[in-house]
């Protein structure tokens, strides 16, 4: 924990209600300013206690505070290097240690997470039960989609009509998994709008999961991989469709020490600055964007996604109460913290549900997974989209 | 005697919510003012008002002195901790229990914070006044213990025109509620602004007032602060009473465009917020004015939409907080001077600032002559702290000594106390003793605060009897 970032916090309080924890529990050590006080505590002597580093667990990371800090704290890399500093001098209690252990040996890789797939309608049925043995297992049960089919993704999307742009394109761990379909459209609408789209086969997590948890060795392993790979294929541009890998790649810098030799767009600021030439074809829909804390407050992508939804004919864009506020998704939190997560999830499923609309939008497969479980919960269905179907349904001419 | 007294807690409070740990308690050690900083003995966040009573009639019972805190914003240390004491934080209590609009009132805990009272109202056409720059986390228990000004508070008056009632925990533990209808002594007047040595308010009922059918704002800038200044004098004069008007010299200005890139004029020796609201005939023909007015103006901007106008005072809202970017430390300074002072006392602060060799921004309620000097020096200089200390005390000297005062907004808190005895002689603070004696007999609500020595009543029959522990260590002394 650099003591010169810890300086830079003047406890103004202006953080406070922009955090997730504090909205929740009202306490000090529970918002960007305690923990800030807690970190210099640290840095002054103090031992990381099991008290210190529940606090510090408890940040969900989503970095709202970063957005609404006057004096420019960079909270992102405070958390970050505390995170590593807890798994360094920590010891968890053996029944957490084994759920970290698997979730990480797990998430981070494509291959392992196909093998789940087959038991996820067991998960579901398996809930309750794992619930009992720890509260993590249920959550993890509780929010796993229904496992689509796979879809092979080819090496190469050749752009519709005049080629405008060559961009990779990163299919990510998650995302790729359980969400093939949100690749397939982004792809598409990569190349409908007249791009080259390469996708180097063998890639693997991005490493942000490591990196948001502290696990700093493996996210560096991992983000090297990546770096590596589309090196290889020789893009200068790589499109990211999921916005907690979109930000921990933008900061690869930070992370490897070098510059990976390639910028790293959102694919929403990546389509807004390549300009609309693709036709775009009526939606009649109510939507709702949910932004994603790794986009809007990570990355400052908020008007970009907000513009192509209102590029679109027919589609009426509706706001989201509080939508500054996380969802509890936040990478692995609901997983490891899954009572505050169940909580924020149920509010934001209130503010989604008051907008009446009959979709919500979100560009992050951890986000939607969240609000459709916590909606259900509440007896409120609701569709969802990653931005990139809509825009793809809108191109292609077809419902969604 | 805390140790037990702690134990009571627990039977008062759920566990989790009697903070204990020290960890835990340190970040409670201060709040918006840094420089003064104590670990509270205990923290309790209690939730409800009967909650804060039983609290409160615990530290009775023990003699245990008792602070209240709500988000820890402010800026004299009014909320400085105890180390033999109970900290009571409020920022629990945050429901909104009734909005009255037919008779513009709100109910609410004091936990809430000033801006959610307006966003709860805002749809409906209605807003909360007072606008503290915090206001998107200040609380409104703490406007009412600071009675908290703000930008508006030219036109709209302080926290204390607001405030319809106040349920408040007596300082021995009564649960007692003020309005402003009573007849009698205006004790609401009184608790507004008595920065917690009378007691914890409970739940506030606000008044809201109409959202103005018209809002201008006007952003001129100004090749020097005293042409900004003259213009200020010529708008009061003309009769004008804008709902706002704002300045911020050059280093104020560089400080808000590091931070929030906030794109005021390039070169500008001072700026002038000024924002003009009410009937929409009325703003316009203000405004006509206000263009003649401001003549000086190398360049006059004119918020065309909401968003336009958030941009604008976007820059002057973060200004405290954006210092940061240009100083390693700083004292955010509040003080009063007659408007009609407000060149020679700049000249006099741009005097100071060259002989200790120490940085000044200004920024200020313009309109009423409400100072907010930012005096930045860097901590890791030796002797560079007590440079800026001798600076901001010479500020607070030279508003006395040209008739304002040492706080228009911020409160004594701790950190003023000591100047009291310059604004104030011994019979006026003797007076004010009185007055917070027949509250709080005990000194056992925010001890240590606004007064420069704690001073304990006269015997109260039934209240006391022998020694007080304060008198007997030496730390009070009867009158």
């Amino acid at each position: 924990m650099d003591p010169e970032l810890i300086n830079d916090c003047v406890h103004c309080g202006f953080c406070l209600p922009t955090c997730p924890t504090y909205v929740l529990w009202g306490e000090e050590m529970d918002s960007p300013r305690g923990r800030i006080h807690l970190m210099d505590q640290h840095v002054k002597g103090t031992p990381v206690t099991p008290e210190m580093a529940g606090h510090f667990d408890a940040c969900l990371g989503c970095m709202a505070c970063v957005t609404a800090c006057p004096s420019g704290v960079r909270y992102d890399r405070l958390i970050e290097q505390t995170r590593a500093v807890v798994e360094r001098e920590h010891e968890r209690d053996p029944r957490e240690r084994a759920v970290r252990g698997l979730v990480f040996s797990l998430f981070p890789y494509p291959r392992r997470l196909r093998l789940l797939r087959p038991g996820m309608r067991l998960a579901e049925r398996l809930a309750p039960f794992l619930e009992r043995v720890h509260p993590s297992l249920g959550a993890m049960a509780g929010l796993a989609p229904p496992a689509p089919r796979r879809q092979r993704m080819p090496r190469v999307v050749r752009a519709r009509g005049a080629r405008r742009a060559v961009v990779g394109m990163l299919t990510g761990c998650v995302q790729g998994e359980f969400f093939p379909q949100v690749n397939a459209a982004t792809a598409r609408v990569l190349a409908l709008e007249g791009c080259d789209v390469v996708i180097p086969p063998g890639q693997g997590c991005c490493g942000a999961l490591s990196v948001h948890s502290g696990r700093a060795d493996q996210a560096r392993r991992l983000a090297r991989r990546t770096v590596r790979t589309f090196r290889r294929a020789g893009v200068d541009t790589v499109v990211v469709n999921a916005a907690g890998c979109g930000s921990s790649m933008k900061e690869y810098g930070e992370l490897l020490g070098e510059e990976p030799g390639f910028r790293v767009l959102d694919l929403s600021e990546f389509l807004a600055e390549l300009g609309p030439v693709a036709e775009r074809h009526p939606l009649p829909l109510t939507v709702a964007y949910h932004d994603a804390c790794h986009l809007a407050h990570a990355q400052g992508v908020r008007a970009q996604p907000r513009e192509l939804l209102r590029g679109i004919p027919g589609l009426e864009l509706r706001e989201v109460p509080d939508a500054a506020i996380c969802c509890g998704s936040a990478g692995t939190y609901n997983i490891f913290q899954p009572e505050a997560a169940r909580e924020l999830g149920d509010r934001k499923a209130r503010s989604v549900g008051s907008t009446g609309a009959e979709l919500l939008v979100s560009a992050n497969p951890g986000c939607t997974m969240q609000i459709v479980a916590a909606m259900r919960r509440g007896g409120a269905d609701i569709r969802v989209a990653h931005t990139a179907e809509v825009l793809d349904a809108s191109l292609r001419g077809v419902s969604l | 005697m805390l140790d037990t007294l702690i134990e009571a807690l627990r039977g008062v409070l759920p566990v989790e919510w009697v903070i204990t740990d020290p960890v835990r308690l340190r970040t409670y050690e201060c709040d918006g003012l840094t420089y003064h900083r104590a670990t509270p003995g205990v923290v309790v966040l209690p939730e409800t008002a009967e909650q804060v009573a039983r609290v409160v009639g615990l530290c009775n019972e023990f003699a245990v002195p008792f602070v209240a805190r709500g988000s820890g914003t402010g800026l004299s240390g009014g909320a400085l901790p105890r180390e033999d004491g109970v900290l009571i934080v409020t920022s629990r209590m945050r429901r909104i229990l009734e909005v009255d609009l037919p008779n513009r009132r709100a109910v609410v805990e004091p936990g809430v914070t000033n801006l959610a009272i307006t966003e709860a109202v805002r749809d409906q056409g209605y807003y909360y006044a007072p606008d503290p720059s915090s206001q998107q986390i200040c609380s409104i228990g703490g406007n009412v213990a600071e009675n908290s000004g703000g930008a508006h508070c030219l036109k709209y008056g302080f926290t204390v025109n607001h405030i319809e009632a106040c349920e408040i925990v007596t300082p021995d533990g009564d649960l007692v509620t003020l309005d402003r209808m009573d007849p009698g002594y205006d004790l609401l007047g009184a608790f507004v602004g008595s920065e917690g040595t009378l007691g914890i308010a409970t739940k506030i009922t606000v008044r809201l007032s109409r959202a103005p059918q018209a809002v201008t704002t006007v952003l001129a800038a100004f090749e020097s602060i005293e042409q900004g200044g003259k213009a200020v004098s010529a708008i009061i004069g003309a009769g004008i009473v804008p709902a706002a008007i704002e300045m911020m010299d050059a280093l104020a200005i560089e400080a808000a465009e590091a931070a929030v890139a906030c794109a005021y004029p390039a070169g500008a020796g001072a700026v002038l917020i000024v924002e003009l609201d009410g009937p929409a005939v009325e703003v316009e023909r203000q405004f006509e004015r206000l263009r003649e007015i401001c003549s000086d103006a190398f360049e006059l901007r004119v918020a065309a939409d909401p968003a336009e106008r958030a941009a604008i005072w976007k820059g002057r809202k973060s200004a405290f907080a954006a210092v940061g970017r240009i100083s390693p430390a700083y004292i955010v300074q509040d003080g009063v001077v007659p408007r009609t002072s407000l060149p020679r006392v700049l000249a006099e602060i741009d005097r100071l600032s060259a002989a200790y060799d120490i940085r000044v921004a200004n920024v200020f309620h313009a309109g009423d002559g409400n100072l907010h000097p930012l005096v930045l020096f860097d901590d890791a200089e030796p002797g560079a702290g007590e440079r800026a200390e001798a600076v901001s005390g010479a500020i607070l000297d030279l508003c006395i000594e040209h008739g304002g005062s040492i706080t228009g907004e911020h409160g004594v808190g701790v950190d003023k106390a000591k100047y009291m005895p310059k604004m104030f002689s011994e019979a006026d603070l003797d007076t004010m003793q009185l007055v917070r004696c027949a509250f709080d007999p005990r000194g056992l609500s925010n001890p240590g605060k606004v007064f420069p020595t704690p001073r304990l009543c006269g015997e109260v029959p039934g209240v006391r009897k022998g020694v007080h522990p304060l008198v007997e260590s030496g730390r009070a002394e009867q009158f």
